[in-house]
């Protein structure tokens, strides 16, 4: 089941006029949760919303539970939930009362009154959309793509703007639609997010796929690890690379605080430690630090994310 | 895949009729909830069929003033509604995406228009329940063939409705919102709605009687008030604006 995609892109290309918004991008979708991370304007909006079929390619195919998104949106859309980075509701609708009205629109909806108790909706009251908060319209928003029992959803940003407990909040809904075998392609350029919740990442820039793996395999490949180290002051710290593998480093970095750089794993550890065993030093203050995907990202493009 | 989660998938959309329904009876509603809407749709029409039956301001010719101003009002209630009403209802829901989110959404987009439609015409059917029992409490006796009076409220709304829609789907909302109400207020006064169109100059005269408003509040009058035929001539110049109208909208209404 695994192996079966939920969306397929290939060599996708959209232009905007003179702009190329996304310039030839190769994308598997399988079943779990997939984010599409990258900064702004790396092209995340308009890949998504290629598949949920607002735009047309300019080349490139594009399949959504191996239908074409456009020509076969008829047959797509009620498999399908969406979350618009922002908006999609009349402005003098309550919150339940919009959430009610695209329950109808399915043939078996969730339960509205659980739904909206779930997501802290109920706080809403008679309250049009237009003043509501925007943690309130963005958690609403998130309802209105899951209402249907969709067997994929898409959220552009689901968190964007979220204080951090409203975040939690969408994350368990995202780990629970996960759990009860629903798919999500989520957009974001918030890494812990990517990191918590996707089984697959797709790290975008410029309009195009330049990595893609699990957040492990991402965290792992290529990028260095580092180990940090506290003991005496003045350690031979020329001694101590000659005891680890060749392509490590090691520095002292400030008196009594060492640094190893290099692909840290027990091994590593237990040869840092064994060598102080064996020089009367108490290594004290051990860290081992994983690179994240921010450092991934770091590297792969030069850039921060948030620019 | 277990079908035990509350979230396991069941997609499928709603049938057809009660998603339109549906649709249909949350626009009617988001329209009856706008208070702009509603003096627009309401409170503009009967005001100024009372002000202008019970004051002598214009001239409306020889016999009872209610009998020349009901049919105009009629005229302006599915202009109220079909152009104005929906232009910026329609306008405001493009800039904030409901229309694009509704596009996701298993309704098709021809389900979207046609609930449009019904819920328009859900409103008009209120109007001119309230106007024609004004107008009837004012002395209004109207005479003529309902069904040539109900041809030309059809063929008048669809008219609007193209215009409204051509609006709403081609500029910014607040340029919608701007442009409906003063086309609304100019077509009002020019529009032998209130004001005869014989009070104008006779080169202005030509030119203001082809216009939707004054097909259909002419048409109208010449129904309820003289007792005619079939207005041939008014129902020719509506088909004229609504199949230029809906052709327009259709190509080019952008959903976002």
């Amino acid at each position: 089941m695994r192996s079966e995609p939920v969306v397929q892109v290939q060599a996708l290309v959209k232009r905007y006029g003179t702009k190329t918004a996304v310039d030839g991008l190769d994308l598997v979708a399988r079943r779990g949760v997939t984010a599409v991370l990258g900064p702004n304007g790396a092209g995340k909006t308009t890949t998504v919303e290629t598949c949920e079929g607002y735009r047309r390619p300019d080349s490139g195919t594009v399949r959504v539970l191996g239908l074409d998104p456009v020509r076969q949106s008829a047959a797509l859309r009620p498999r399908v939930g969406v979350m618009l980075q922002s908006g999609g509701v009349y402005s003098g609708a309550r919150a339940d009362e919009m959430l009610r009205h695209v329950a109808k629109l399915h043939a078996r909806p969730l339960d509205v009154d659980a739904l909206i108790e779930r997501l802290g909706l109920g706080s809403c009251g008679r309250t049009a959309y237009r003043r509501l908060s925007g943690g309130q319209q963005q958690r609403l928003a998130l309802a209105m793509a899951v209402v249907g029992r969709p067997e994929l959803v898409f959220l552009d940003e689901p968190t964007a703007g979220l204080d951090p407990q409203a975040r939690r909040a969408t994350w368990d809904l995202v780990r629970e639609l996960r759990a009860d075998g629903v798919s999500v392609i989520l957009t974001t350029h918030y890494m812990d997010e990517a990191e918590q919740l996707a089984d697959d990442v797709a790290i975008i820039d410029a309009g195009r796929v330049i990595a893609q793996g699990s957040p492990e395999e991402l965290c792992r490949g290529g990028a260095e690890n580092t180990l940090r180290f506290s003991g005496r002051p003045g350690l031979d710290v020329a001694a101590l690379l000659k005891a680890l593998p060749a392509d490590c480093s090691a520095s002292e970095v400030a008196p009594g605080s060492y640094r190893v750089v290099g692909r840290v794993d027990p091994q590593l550890l237990a040869t840092v430690t064994s060598w102080c065993a064996q020089h009367g030093v108490m290594p004290e203050r051990i860290s081992v630090e994983r690179h994240t995907l921010e450092d991934v990202f770091l590297e792969l493009t030069g850039k921060e994310l948030r620019a | 895949m277990t079908a035990t989660g509350t979230y396991s998938p069941a997609p499928g959309a709603a049938p057809l009729a009660r998603m339109i329904t549906a649709q249909a009876a949350l626009e009617t509603k988001m329209l009856l909830r706008n208070g702009e809407q509603l003096l627009l749709t309401v409170i503009i029409p009967t005001l100024l069929l009372v002000l202008f039956s019970t004051v002598d301001v214009v001239d409306t010719g020889g016999g009872e003033a209610v009998d020349f101003l009901a049919p105009g009002i009629l005229a302006l209630a599915v202009m109220s509604t079909a152009f104005t009403g929906q232009a910026i209802a329609t306008g405001f829901e493009r800039r904030y995406g409901v229309l694009k989110r509704l596009a996701a959404s298993p309704l098709p987009r021809w389900g979207l228009m046609t609930a449009k439609t019904l819920s328009v015409l859900v409103t008009e059917v209120l109007q001119v329940v309230l106007v024609a029992a004004i107008a009837l409490a004012l002395g209004w006796s109207p005479r003529g063939n309902p069904f040539a009076v109900l041809l030309l409220l059809v063929l008048g709304t669809a008219a609007f409705s193209g215009l409204g829609l051509l609006m709403a789907g081609t500029l910014k909302a607040e340029a919608t919102l701007a442009a409906a109400n003063l086309v609304f207020l100019l077509l009002l006064v020019g529009g032998g709605v209130v004001v005869p169109l014989d009070e104008f100059p006779d080169a202005a005269q030509s030119v203001l009687g082809l216009l939707p408003i004054s097909a259909l509040s002419d048409g109208l009058r010449d129904v309820l008030r003289h007792g005619s035929g079939m207005p041939w001539g008014d129902l020719g110049i509506l088909a004229v604006w609504t199949v230029g109208g809906l052709a327009a909208a259709g190509k080019f209404f952008r959903w976002e």
